[in-house]
């Protein structure tokens, strides 16, 4: 049986240099060789898009249209020059925060309180599945399907009326801690599909160069599963902004508590949901461009 | 064919680094392996060949417990490995292993790949552990890709510092499961060039591998598999130019026809 001795697929020697088909090296790197060329001015193309951008106002311009037609026929008093003082007043010349202001503070301390143990709680109960241990696995499914198939509404009147009164704590903490284990088994969920979604070599080469399993989750795994669980997790936290208007339910002064109790006082329905709306809309946009440009960071640092 | 295992072992220092013994795994009811038996001493190169699907890498994953075998006693180092161990963190310190698929830390340099071990695993501080890791990157020809992300370096480079990633954690022996199988051509033998140095420096080493070049250059003996057994063991020349089973005789003729 013959056997190549080397393993070596070819003699070096046989790669001829002079070949007559072959440009030669320099060339090949010469930049206006390999010149893309210019892109052409396509007015047909130019036209659709200002077509399509056309159709986009025009449609806005109706739905607005609408409104403003409907409030005329409903005789709607419109009083936007009363919404400053709902913000601040200036009375001989100290300066007040208004009931909006203290609402919106009331709902970003309501967010990210339960946001940040809403994460907590994902992780650990991402964990718990995770892991071998029957007992965390069975407690962290008991949690997690008991929350996902029971409507909110119910939790937190569960949390206010029955947990509440139990625990000791006031109304302000049984919206936390409702908010935090409802989106907590949303964001386990996530967590637990980022770190799966890492690959299996990883989790090998760490515990082959002998890491701990702490460390090898700590250092190796989360930081890559980071991408994965970021965009979703963002998602998560914007709707976490927009579920906390459900805790007006049991009168927390936060932002919709706040409308709710303005709008009885001087029936300004219209100006003050619209204005609500506009804060809510504020927050989750500057929430998802502040995360988008955090993605952005971490996928450079990668290349 | 079972005293076939036993015959030829030449064993070069009288005590094993890794002794197996009647070891097997199964996959659900699938045999994956079947009373293994096989020791390795210390400084011996041990190639293992065989068709896919033989058992090759699942056996060396036993070694370091990446894979739990059902049957049988792994010892290391006069250590016994087994499944759902404590401290198995402490055996696997001492085991170098590379993968086929390099399997590098795509969000660390390659100079934080190589420390992140030393580092965590025996507290030894940082500017003691680049120094060891600048040390091996230059054994292995690669130190002025030291600050680069691994996906930035061609696959031969990524696989050279898998092995230097292995290396600083000064194990006792080196596990090799298909290195070069996910390599393009041309960046094949700078991995082997430094696996045959590694080899020269004396280190024991398991390597599954299809490069027979290499295994007849380096290995002591040659273990072929086939169906999760061991079928023969033997010094390369002998297995190569006169293989004893027909399984073995197929398999060379396969490899080498064409």
């Amino acid at each position: 049986m013959e056997i190549a001795s080397d393993y070596m697929p070819w003699p070096r020697e046989s790669m001829s240099e002079e070949s007559s088909n072959t440009v030669s090296k320099s060339s090949l790197r010469d930049p206006d060789r390999r010149q893309r060329p210019h892109d052409k001015f396509d007015p047909v193309r130019s036209i659709k898009t200002v077509g399509q951008i056309g159709w986009a106002i025009l449609t806005l311009a109706v739905a607005g249209w609408l409104i403003w037609r409907g409030a005329m026929a409903m005789e709607y008093n419109w009083q936007w020059y009363r919404v400053e003082p709902f913000f601040y007043r200036v009375v001989d010349g100290e300066f007040i925060w208004g009931p909006l202001y203290k609402g919106l503070i009331v709902t970003l301390q309501l967010a990210s309180i339960s946001g940040v143990l809403a994460i907590i709680i994902g992780f650990i109960t991402a964990f718990a599945r995770l892991s071998q241990s029957r007992a965390g696995g069975l407690i962290a499914t008991v949690y997690l399907e008991a929350i996902r198939n029971t409507p909110l509404i119910v939790q937190l009147f569960l949390f206010y009326f029955v947990l509440a009164p139990i625990l000791g704590i006031d109304r302000f903490w049984a919206g936390i801690l409702c908010l935090a284990f409802f989106e907590g088994s949303f964001a386990s969920e996530i967590i637990r599909g980022g770190i799966q979604g890492v690959d299996h070599g990883q989790f090998e080469a760490g515990d082959a160069i002998g890491l701990t399993p702490w460390n090898k989750y700590f250092y190796i795994i989360i930081p890559q599963s980071m991408p994965l669980i970021l965009p979703p997790l963002t998602g998560l936290l914007i709707s976490l902004i927009k579920h906390s208007a459900i805790v007006s339910v049991i009168a927390v002064a936060e932002l919709t508590t706040t409308g709710l109790n303005l709008i009885s006082d001087t029936f300004m329905a219209f100006e003050i949901w619209f204005i609500i709306a506009g804060i809510y809309l504020a927050l989750t946009i500057t929430l998802s461009v502040c995360v988008g440009q955090l993605e952005k960071k971490m996928s450079i640092q990668k290349r | 064919m079972p005293d076939v295992n036993s015959d030829l072992m030449t064993p070069i220092s009288t005590t094993p680094l890794v002794e197996i013994s009647g070891l097997c795994k199964w996959y659900g009811k699938f045999s994956a392996l079947f009373d293994i038996n096989l020791n390795v001493s210390r400084g011996e190169k041990v190639v293992v060949c065989g068709p896919s699907g033989s058992g090759k890498s699942t056996m060396i994953r036993c070694i370091n417990q990446l894979e739990e075998h059902q049957a049988g006693r792994i010892l290391v180092d006069g250590k016994e490995v087994k499944p759902g161990m404590k401290n198995i963190e402490d055996v696997r310190r001492d085991i170098g292993m590379v993968f086929q698929s390099f399997n590098l830390f795509p969000h660390m340099t390659v100079v934080d790949n190589l420390t992140i071990g030393p580092i965590r695993n025996k507290g030894i501080s940082k500017s003691d552990a680049t120094e060891t890791a600048m040390h091996f990157l230059e054994r292995v020809h690669i130190s002025e890709q030291a600050t680069k992300y691994p996906p930035q370096l061609s696959g031969g480079q990524q696989q050279r510092v898998a092995i230097a990633r292995a290396l600083c954690l000064k194990p006792k022996i080196m596990l090799f499961d298909e290195p070069t199988s996910a390599l393009d051509p041309e960046t094949i033998a700078g991995v082997l060039d430094v696996m045959i140095e590694l080899a020269d420096g004396g280190m024991t080493m398991i390597c599954v591998t299809h490069e027979m070049g290499f295994a007849r250059k380096v290995a002591d003996r040659v273990v072929f598999m086939d169906h999760g057994e061991i079928v023969e063991i033997a010094d390369p020349k002998s297995f190569f130019n006169n293989p004893q089973t027909d399984r073995s005789q197929l398999f060379l003729s396969q490899l080498l026809g064409h």
